[in-house]
């Protein structure tokens, strides 16, 4: 059986330097890989590629269950949920109506409400609170609550844990269970050691663009 | 256009609107800088009325096509410094067309309230009442074209920091024919002659903008952003 995602000889470069050289590996259905490097070690760009963000300069192989997958299709973008570092919020908006436009802006329903949504992150009572008077973890929990809002089967999460306490760290894993046990799938990454209490998942060790090492 | 897709328009549209209405401070910024602007002509050159009817169109567009470059870092710079752009990129609806909504929603902020208040400075310059519709008519239908152009330009330069100096030298160049028609359908309106030609010509740019410059930005904001 074909694995949920198959990435095949990613390379990219930047101003001539390497950023990321000769990537491979897969990613199965109902599975979570942790990308784990320093500073500087290409996750992010690693993620942007994957989602499309960044142009492809090589030729690499990214299939999805058999299927080429290319982010700049329509069709697939409707499959993945991309969070990056930055939280993707209106300051000026309450917590109630940046989940309601992406709610409406996505199309894609989880059939949760927003407001099931609000309670599920512990932002519960902040629903008419403007996003800028939250914390920057609040903040960050409010962006992972539109993971819930919609139903995508692959979770492309960079840095998900930043900003976050112990509480947030484990809504964190509580997400990433919620989407194994719908069968979707998750690649995130972390520069830190924290590694999710979700099985099963991987660790993909990145230094300097390539891949260092993998552990179960 | 399937559902979802308008939707997501209509999120896009009504949420930029609303964050317009909640920054009233940047709202209304366009329209003092219009106002100072096309006060400041009269300071400098004297209150001589044949003198100001015969500089007031070419003031008032000037003014218009000033506080409209003012407004464009609210198109897309916000959006990309706190990630919002980001799920326009990666949503499943067509891009330039998501760039329709947002661009609809700059003009609404900025070019339609511009337009409203052009009868004031029409008046101020002792224009005739009936020139003042066409003063309105020449602003509804070039407004939006500069918002159009200007969208292209933050669209280029959007990764870039601080393009906002790149972004009025490459944006001015590409509004000087809007400024030359619609200013000459005033001038020609004032001298009693037709003004259809200038009116066709605008009409012409703004089906043109509207049609191909969102497929534009679309493809500058993938370039920008990359």
């Amino acid at each position: 059986m074909s694995p949920m995602l198959n990435i095949q000889s990613l390379t990219f470069h930047r101003d001539q330097l390497p950023i990321l050289e000769q990537l491979q590996f897969s990613l199965e259905t109902a599975e979570v890989v942790l990308i784990q490097g320093h500073n500087g070690s290409g996750k992010t760009t690693l993620m942007k590629l994957l989602c499309g963000l960044l142009p492809r300069q090589e030729d690499f192989v990214v299939s999805m269950h058999g299927q080429p997958f290319d982010p700049n299709q329509t069709r697939d973008r409707a499959l993945f949920h991309y969070l990056g570092h930055q939280n993707g919020l209106k300051l000026e908006l309450t917590c109630l109506e940046n989940l309601r436009f992406y709610q409406q802006f996505s199309g894609s329903q989880s059939g949760q409400s927003c407001q099931q949504v609000l309670e599920q992150v512990g932002l519960d009572g902040y629903q008419f609170s403007p996003a800028s008077q939250l914390s920057a973890g609040q903040k960050k929990r409010l962006a992972l609550a539109r993971l819930l809002l919609t139903s995508r089967t692959l979770w492309l999460l960079d840095e998900p844990y930043s900003n976050l306490d112990l509480d947030g760290i484990a809504l964190v894993d509580q997400l990433l269970r919620h989407q194994i046990s719908t069968g979707g799938s998750v690649i995130m990454t972390s520069h830190g050691s924290f590694v999710p209490d979700v099985l099963p998942h991987r660790i993909i060790r990145l230094n300097h663009g390539r891949i260092e090492g993998v552990a179960q | 256009m399937s559902s979802p897709l308008i939707a997501a328009m209509t999120a896009l549209f009504n949420r930029d609107m609303r964050l317009g209405i909640r920054n009233r401070g940047e709202l209304a910024s366009p329209l003092l800088f219009l106002v100072l602007i096309a006060s400041l002509f009269p300071l400098s050159i004297g209150r001589d009325p044949a003198l100001l009817q015969q500089i007031a169109p070419g003031v008032i567009w000037v003014s218009a096509l000033l506080a409209s470059t003012l407004s464009l870092g609210q198109v897309f710079s916000r959006d990309y410094d706190d990630g919002t752009l980001e799920q326009l990129l990666l949503s499943p609806q067509p891009l330039a067309a998501l760039v329709l909504a947002k661009v609809a929603a700059h003009w609404v902020t900025t070019g339609l309230l511009i337009t409203l208040a052009s009868p004031l400075l029409a008046l101020g310059y002792q224009l005739p009442a009936d020139i003042i519709p066409v003063v309105m008519i020449s602003l509804l239908m070039g407004t939006p074209v500069l918002s159009f152009i200007g969208a292209i330009g933050v669209a280029l330069t959007v990764g870039l920091g601080r393009g906002g100096m790149f972004l009025t030298l490459m944006v001015l160049p590409l509004t000087v024919p809007v400024l030359i028609f619609a200013s000459s359908m005033i001038a020609a309106a004032m001298g009693g002659q037709p003004i259809e030609g200038h009116l066709l010509m605008l009409a012409a740019i703004l089906v043109l903008s509207l049609t191909l410059a969102p497929f534009v930005i679309a493809t500058a904001l993938k370039i920008g952003m990359s």
